[in-house]
This record gives structure tokens, C-alpha cells and sequence, in this order.
């Protein structure tokens, strides 16, 4: 009746995963009924979860992220507390469960944390930047964020029900192969990447197509904020690469479920063929991360020089040219397989060469301070704090691509040291930079400036301290994923790197405080201006947060910046020389699809990993039968009328006069 | 199996080091220059370019009403020769050192060195090392015993699941997998012990696939070789396929090689890959698969 599952698959004798698992499953229960008996249940529901409002669906990615990067980090806490504790003992971790701390906060760190966050900035300001009105798909787009939920869900069920896989964050086989790992762990992490996977790939046909098919009068390729060229670019590779990462696990799947040889050690399998494929998704991944993370930066870099981005030509350039490459290289991510000179050469230099774009970028970004008048405020914190820390990043994984010195460092903390270092450099501070720059979009107030800089401060040392240490651990030959050690010299760094974690833990709970404090004084914080940090491109060149419409009158644009200009030519003929044509708007109704499909993933995932194969055919029909009825719906827009369009817009204008004033006399 | 263990006066745990910065052989000390050197090319740019950051940020703040606001200035063919130059010659230079580099250093090139090459064959088992002299006819779990100056010739291979050889003062990781070979050449050029280590996760135990390589002389090695060869511990196929289940070996053990096939047996999977976890504690929790071996 239920397959593989059995109560003995909750935990009851482990005290950790059972605590923790139980104070979270308490506070879900405690936020559901206050929801409930609050009665805030149908806003909940029409205004969010059925919404199709590109705007409302990047703002529950991030806080999808937000969420897993407590989760992400509580198990870094953990494995910082193992190993400052386990030289010559076994710490307070068995292996079994140390095993599956690691593997889970890499699964959760890239697929739900770091990529919900990217999807979730992209969705929020893309369509706002390009002048338009919404995505090209926009149920779609609330299928793909509610099936990356579902993944999210089932890794975290496995805290309580089951375990999760003690393989690392990519299952190599032939340990994950089913003679090696039986349980349900490596079936756990299948099923979560599987359907959320699904989600990625809707999400990222859908930001192509919206940026390549929907653009606003006037907005040339050429023209668009280098946010959504680094859109374009991800999406492209989200698009190329994540069939790959589906075809890999398809297979790793067939051999588990069905007895296929694909990466088996018997019957002609081939563990290379695993590296090999997992690593030519695996490498473009880290570029889809860090790609929007460039956009951001050059969206707040110029904004708080006060001047446009230096070099805009060079920046595309640079951008389409790592999106080619990075598909070049994967095999730099196992130079010690034994493949001959010539292979290594070629992929550690074609590595190398990736550095010269983003090199490029740096010394982009550096040159629009040239001559600017740089404002410190938070986000632009971030970005300078990401320039420093990514150069060095920069440096040691060029470092890991010349072969023989990948010969020495190779799986070792220092690389552990390295992508840490450009992810959280790199793709986390641009995630945090975004989050606060745009935050007062979405939702019309700014954050708190004073817990933001402190977040920053302890967010950029925290780094430093935590990994910083783990660079010489890896000198000292010290690999990763260990349980226990009994080398003395390793362990003054690892208790320094536990150090820096605690005070990154204060750096959360300084953003955890800033939202808080921020919701509290929202009216002090309030902008009504919809452009708080005298903006150059069009998201700002509506009310914050945006009428579910986004413009009223579609916005002409007639150069680089575009709402710069406005504003230029705003000065120069006063605001609104002519009323605005204002027509109606049609816009896409709600839709439960995207939330009643991923419930039915959900039952079908988890019945997948038990074997519950009634449940299987349950949760698959009714996935299909909610797919067909959305299918054969006959009304999926409604009108709003030109009337209540200008309304809207001119309390908007009313507001944005002051300011022009404001600035006019600047 | 422990209390048949012939416990070598060689193999008595002594601090052995892993620091890759202090190489004791040729490769590992040809690696650490390029490791050095290629850091050294890339702080050249790297420092001047952080100070830049910080030069630049800090002089056109808002506040200092000195500095030059140009707020049209977003374009300058020179800077841009410049700011894609810079980086590209790097990159030229650095691939230089990696194209040279891995033709110098490739793992599978032989090493010179004085007296006869030392075959040996690495197994990688759940969770320890097998290391077998067929030259010699003998063979030793977690602890490895080398002449220095003779070339060392690794074959490699897993008996179970993927894994990652590595003496770190010794220099170059390299894979181990199972039905395949993969080749390894080095040198110890000073006697003392380093400590090898699995560089490669592959399940529980792996945090102890810890072993100690003791380079000895080269008069000393044919005296542990004539000594190990008494052991009355015999390795062939059948104890070998006891010695592949899972466990954890605290102490080094050695092993008269009764059969010198046996590398190529288990490469060619002519002996089975192992079992993995026993499937009787799997029952006690078919979930999770459980297989706490200590």
C-alpha cells in the first residue's frame, strides 16, 4: 500500500533532523492558522498564489530563496560546529547524517536558493525594464515557479521522512548507483531536481522568448540595460543546458528504478559518461548564476555613479562571449581522470579564456566610477565588496584551470574555498545588491539603510573569515567532506572558519531585522516617487510598486538609458506636455494551474521516491487532468478600462512632478 | 581480520605531513612552482586592480566636491584597448604555463630516477587502500612503503565505488574507478613518512582511507620487501573479496601476494565489483539504507 514506507522512516532515535524538523513543521502550522483565523486566506490565494503577475511571482521566488538559505546555511552552521570539533573524535555527527548535511546544503544553496533568486530578480524587472507589460507566458511562469517550490518541498521533507542522499551535491555514480547507496536519499534528490528542473526550464523559455519577442517602441537590442542582456544570456544557457542536467538524472534514474547500466560499475556502464554529461550542464549552471548577478551590478554601478555604464558595447560583448564559452569547459572539473596533455591543455586554457570577458567587466564597472559621484549606500556596498571579492575568487580558479596546479588543489578545501567564493562574491552579493535596490519597486518602500550596511559588513568579513582559512586548509592537503580528521594542523583554520560563519549568522540576522524593521517603519521608508535612487532605466519610470499593468502608455524609447533621457527631456519641457492616449489594458486572468499542478508533481514525487505507485498514477493524472482543463479554458483575459488606467496613472505623475522639480534643480 | 595484523616496526604511526607547499619529490615540487608562479603572474594585475577599486571609489565619492563629475563619460576606445588587453595577455601567458605545464607534468609520464621502477597497484576499497608490489609479490592495506629515488609506476584502479589517490607532498591526484586503469608516475626524493588520502568522497568510511607512505632507503625497502614476505597473511582472490567488503582498517596490514594476476583480474572485473552495503542491516531499515560500521 505504501511501498518502501514505513514509520521507522521518521526518525524518532536521531534528536536533530526529529527537533528540527518538528519547530518547522510547528511554525508552518502556526503561519497557516494565523493565515486561516486571520481570514488573509483569499488574498492569499487570489492576490498570490494563483497570481500570474510577473511582478507577484519574482517576489515569491526571492522569498523562496530567502527561505532555503536559512535552511541552506543552518546545515553550514552545522558542518562548521563538525568539523571544529572532530579532530581525532567523531564530533556530534555521524557520518551518515554528516553526509547528508553537506549534500543538502550544496542541492539547496545552487537549485533553491541561488537560482530562485536569480529567476526571481529576472522576473521582477525584466519585463519592467523592456517597457512591457508582463512575460511572454505568464501562467507558464507560475507553473515553473511552483514546480521549483515542489522541489524545494521534497528535499525538506526528507529531513523528516526518510533521509536525504549522502553523495554531495552531484551524485557521482557508482556511488549513487543502487548497489552503493539502497536508500531513499539519492532518490529524494532525482525526484526534487527532476520537477524542479521542469520549473527552470519553463522559466527560462520564458524570459528568451519574453526578451527576445517583447519589447517596448524604440527598445533595440542595443538599447536594452545590460540586466536584461545578462537575462538573455542565462536564459539561453538555462535553455541549452538544463535538458542535459534532465537526460543525466533520467538516466541515473533508469539505472536505479529499473536496472539499467548506464553509470553502473557492470553490464558496460560508465561513470565518465556521468562526469562528463553532469559537468557540461554543471559549468554553464554556475554561469546562469552569475550572469545575472553582472546584470545587477551594472544596473546599480552606473545608478549610484550617477553615470552611465562605461563601455556598454564591450559589457554585451563580454556577456554573449561568456555564454558561448562556458560551454567549452567542463572538463576542467576533472582534470584527474587520467585524460592525456593535450585534453587538459586545451580545457584548462579554453577556462582561462573565460577570464578575459570578465575581466573585461570588472574594469567596465571600475571606469564608470571614473568621473562619477559614488553614492555608499547599500547596494552599491555590495557591488564594490562583490568587485574586490570576485577578483580574488577570479584568481584562484583561474589558478584551478592550469592543470598541474588543479593536480595539487584538486577537491580540496582550497577549491572548496574558490566556489565559495565567486558564488557567494559573486552570484550572493549580487543577489543582496538586487534584493535592496529594487526591493522599494516592489513594494513601494525602501529597506532600512542602517541594518542593510551592517548586513554588509558582516555578511563581506563573515566571508573573508570563514573562507579565507579553508584556502590554507587546502594548502595543508586537507579534501573536503570530512567527517572526521586527525591531522592537528588543520584544525586552528577550521575553528577560524567557524568563526566567520557565526559572525555571517549575524550578518542574516541583521537582514532578518532589516526586513522587519523595514515593514515596521514602512511609511517613514515610503517612496512615492517610483524612482528613489534617481534611476536610468524604465522600471523606474512607473509608481512603485508598479499597477499590475506596469505602464499606462507604453513607454518610447529613444536611446541607452532610457528613462534617463525621460528625465533629461522631462527638465528641459516640463512632465507631460501632452495627456497621455490612455486605452484599455488586457491583461492574463489568474490561474491556479501553476499551484494545483505542483501539488499533484508533489504526490507524484513523493510516491516516486516510496515506490507508492498508486499514488504515482494519482498524482500524474491529476497533473495531466489540470494541464487539459487549462488547456480548454475559454476566457483567459480581462479588461481594465482606460478610465480607471488613467486614474492610476495620474496619481503616479502627480507624485513623479515633485521629484523632477527636484531634480531639475540639481 | 585486525588480530591477524603483522604490525611492521615501519608502519608504527609517527607524525607524518601533507603540506603541499613543502614538496619532497620532483613532481610535487615542479607543481608548487607552477602553482606559485601562476599566482604571482596574476597578482601583478590583480592588486593594482583592487587598488584601483578602492582609488576610484573612494575619490569620486559624492562628498568630495574636488573630483571631476563627468556624467556623459561612458566611452574611450584607448581604456577599452586597455581593459581587454590586460587580461588576454595574462591569459596568453598563463596558457603558456598550462600548456607546457601538463605536457611536463602529465601523471602518466615516466619519471627518471636511479635503480629499477617500483610498479604498484592501487585498489581503492569502502573504505581503505590496497597496495600491491607484484614485482615483489607482496601486498599492504593503508600503508605504503617506497625506496626514495626510484621511479614509482601507480597503476590505479577501484574496487568499488569512484575514489581519488593523493599523497600531497608527493604531488598529482589522480581517479580511481573500477574497471579501468588510470597511471600515475612519481619520485619521493626524501626518506620520512607523508601522510596519502583519499581525495575523493565516497561514502561513510571515507574519512579514514587516511594512510601513511614511508619512504625508506633503497637498502631498507628490500629489507621490509624480504620481511613483509613472510607474512602469513595471504592475498587471492577469496581473501581479497573479503578484504573489498565494507569496513574500516585502523591499523595497516600487509600480505604475501599469492596470485600477481590479481590486479588485472579486478580491473577486468574478472573478480566482481564489490557489494556495497550488507543487505541485512539494510532490512533493519530498508529506508534509509543505514550501514553505521562503527
Amino acid at each position: 500500500m505504501f511501498g518502501k514506507l514505513t514509520l521507522s522512516a521518521i526518525p524518532f532515535d536521531q534528536p536533530i533532523p526529529l527537533i528540527s524538523g518538528g519547530v518547522v513543521v510547528l511554525l508552518i502550522v502556526a503561519v497557516l492558522a494565523w493565515v486561516v483565523i486571520k481570514g488573509h486566506l483569499p488574498y492569499l490565494w487570489n492576490e498570490w498564489i494563483t497570481s500570474v503577475d510577473h511582478k507577484r511571482i519574482g517576489v515569491m521566488y526571492i522569498f523562496l530563496a530567502m527561505l532555503m538559505l536559512l535552511r541552506g546555511f543552518a546545515d553550514a552552521l552545522m558542518m562548521r560546529g563538525q568539523q571544529a570539533v572532530a579532530l581525532h573524535s567523531d564530533g556530534y555527527l555521524p557520518p551518515e547524517h554528516y553526509n547528508q548535511v553537506f549534500s543538502a546544503h550544496g542541492t539547496i544553496m545552487i537549485f533553491f536558493v541561488a537560482m530562485p533568486f536569480v529567476i526571481g530578480l529576472m522576473n521582477l524587472v525584466v519585463p519592467l525594464q523592456l517597457g512591457v507589460r508582463d512575460v511572454a507566458f505568464p501562467t507558464l511562469n507560475s507553473v515553473g515557479f511552483w514546480l521549483t517550490a515542489t522541489g524545494a518541498l521534497l528535499v525538506n521533507i526528507s529531513l523528516v521522512v526518510g533521509e536525504f542522499a549522502r553523495t554531495g551535491w552531484l551524485p557521482y555514480p557508482p556511488l549513487s548507483e543502487l548497489n552503493y547507496s539502497p536508500g531513499v536519499g539519492v532518490d529524494y534528490y532525482l525526484w526534487a531536481l527532476q520537477i524542479s528542473g521542469v520549473g527552470t526550464l519553463v522559466a527560462g523559455v520564458n524570459l528568451t522568448t519574453t526578451v527576445l519577442k517583447l519589447r517596448t517602441k524604440g527598445m533595440t537590442l542595443l538599447r536594452m540595460p545590460i540586466f536584461c542582456w545578462t537575462t538573455l544570456a542565462s536564459n539561453l544557457l538555462i535553455v541549452a543546458a538544463f535538458p542535459i542536467l534532465t537526460a543525466t538524472l533520467a538516466m541515473l534514474i533508469l539505472d536505479r528504478y529499473l536496472g539499467f547500466h548506464f553509470f553502473t560499475n557492470d553490464g558496460g556502464g560508465n561513470v565518465m559518461m556521468f562526469m562528463n554529461l553532469i559537468w557540461a550542464w554543471g559549468h554553464p549552471e554556475v554561469y546562469i548564476l552569475v550572469l545575472p548577478a553582472f546584470g545587477v551590478y551594472s544596473e546599480v554601478v552606473p545608478t549610484f555613479s550617477g553615470k552611465p555604464l562605461f563601455g556598454y558595447r564591450s559589457m554585451v560583448l563580454a556577456t554573449m562571449a561568456i555564454c558561448v564559452i562556458s560551454f567549452m569547459v567542463w572538463l576542467h572539473h576533472f582534470f584527474t581522470m587520467g585524460a592525456g596533455p593535450e585534453v587538459n591543455a586545451i580545457f584548462g586554457i579554453a577556462s582561462m579564456i573565460i577570464a578575459v570577458p570578465t575581466g573585461v567587466k570588472i574594469y567596465n564597472w571600475l571606469f564608470t566610477m571614473y568621473g562619477g559621484r559614488v553614492r555608499f549606500t547599500s547596494p552599491m556596498l555590495w557591488s564594490l565588496g562583490f568587485m574586490v571579492t570576485f577578483i580574488i575568487g577570479g584568481l584562484t580558479g583561474v589558478l584551478v584551470a592550469v592543470p598541474p596546479a588543479d593536480f595539487l588543489l584538486h577537491n580540496s578545501l582550497f577549491l572548496v574555498a574558490h566556489f565559495h567564493n565567486v558564488i557567494i562574491g559573486g552570484v550572493l552579493f549580487g543577489a543582496f545588491a538586487g534584493y535592496t535596490y529594487w526591493f522599494p519597486k516592489a513594494f513601494g518602500f525602501r529597506l532600512h539603510e542602517g541594518w542593510g550596511k551592517a548586513a554588509f559588513w558582516f555578511w563581506l568579513v563573515g566571508f573573508y573569515v570563514a573562507f579565507m582559512p579553508l584556502y590554507a586548509a587546502g594548502f595543508l592537503g586537507m579534501t573536503r567532506r570530512m567527517q572526521h580528521y586527525d591531522v592537528p594542523e588543520w584544525r586552528p583554520w577550521l575553528l577560524v572558519a567557524g568563526v566567520g560563519a557565526i559572525l555571517i549568522l549575524i550578518g542574516i540576522v541583521c537582514q532578518v531585522t532589516q526586513l522587519v524593521v523595514s515593514i515596521a517603519q514602512r511609511e517613514k521608508l515610503r517612496d512615492r516617487t517610483g524612482d528613489p535612487w534617481d534611476g536610468r532605466s524604465l522600471e523606474w519610470a512607473t509608481a512603485s510598486p508598479p499597477p499590475v499593468f506596469n505602464f499606462a502608455v507604453m513607454p518610447d524609447v529613444t536611446g541607452e538609458d532610457a528613462y534617463w533621457l525621460i528625465k533629461a527631456h522631462a527638465k528641459q519641457q516640463g512632465l507631460e506636455a501632452k495627456a497621455p492616449d490612455y486605452r484599455d489594458v488586457e491583461m492574463p486572468k489568474n490561474s491556479p494551474t501553476g499551484f494545483v499542478s505542483a501539488f499533484f508533481a508533489t504526490i507524484m514525487g513523493f510516491a516516486l521516491i516510496w515506490h507508492i505507485w498508486w499514488m504515482v498514477i494519482l498524482g500524474l493524472v491529476g497533473a495531466f487532468a489540470t494541464f487539459v482543463a487549462f488547456a480548454w479554458r475559454d476566457h483567459d483575459e480581462y479588461v481594465i478600462p482606460a478610465a480607471e488606467v488613467e486614474r492610476i496613472d495620474r496619481t503616479n505623475i502627480e507624485e513623479r512632478r515633485g521629484l523632477v522639480t527636484i531634480a531639475g534643480g540639481a | 581480520m585486525s588480530a591477524h595484523v603483522v604490525r611492521a616496526s615501519l608502519t608504527a604511526r609517527i607524525d607524518a605531513t601533507m603540506n603541499i607547499l613543502d614538496p619532497q619529490g620532483p613532481i610535487a615540487a615542479a607543481e608548487k612552482t607552477i602553482l606559485i608562479d601562476s599566482i604571482a603572474i596574476m597578482l601583478a594585475i590583480v592588486i593594482p586592480t583592487i587598488i584601483a577599486i578602492f582609488a576610484f571609489a573612494f575619490w569620486f565619492r559624492q562628498s568630495n566636491t574636488k573630483a571631476e563629475y563627468l556624467p556623459d563619460w561612458a566611452y574611450s576606445g584607448r581604456v577599452e584597448m586597455v581593459v581587454w588587453s590586460i587580461p588576454a595577455l595574462t591569459v596568453i601567458l598563463l596558457g603558456g604555463v598550462a600548456w607546457i605545464g601538463s605536457h611536463d607534468l602529465d601523471p602518466a609520464k615516466p619519471v627518471p630516477g636511479t635503480g629499477i621502477p617500483i610498479r604498484i597497484q592501487v585498489v581503492s576499497l569502502d573504505w581503505k587502500w590496497l597496495f600491491i608490489y607484484p614485482d615483489q609479490r607482496i601486498a599492504t592495506v593503508n600503508t605504503l612503503t617506497v625506496p626514495a629515488g626510484a621511479p614509482l609506476r601507480f597503476e590505479l584502479t577501484s574496487g568499488s565505488v569512484m575514489n581519488a589517490f593523493f599523497i600531497p607532498q608527493l604531488g598529482s591526484l589522480i581517479y580511481t574507478m573500477n574497471g579501468m586503469t588510470t597511471h600515475l608516475e612519481l619520485r619521493a626524493d626524501e626518506e620520512g613518512t607523508y601522510k596519502g588520502i583519499s581525495g575523493h568522497f565516497s561514502g561513510d568510511g571515507f574519512p579514514d582511507m587516511m594512510f601513511d607512505t614511508h619512504v625508506v632507503s633503497q637498502v631498507a625497502f628490500s629489507d621490509w620487501v624480504t620481511s613483509t614476505a613472510k607474512s602469513d597473511q595471504v592475498l587471492n582472490a577469496d581473501t581479497y573479496k573479503k578484504l573489498a567488503e565494507q569496513s574500516i582498517e585502523k591499523t595497516p596490514m600487509t600480505f604475501r601476494l599469492d596470485d600477481p594476476e590479481l590486479f588485472g583480474k579486478i580491473t577486468s572485473q574478472q573478480i566482481p565489483p564489490a557489494p556495497g552495503p550488507k543487505l541485512t542491516t539494510n532490512e533493519a531499515r530498508p529506508e534509509t539504507g543505514v550501514n553505521n560500521v562503527r
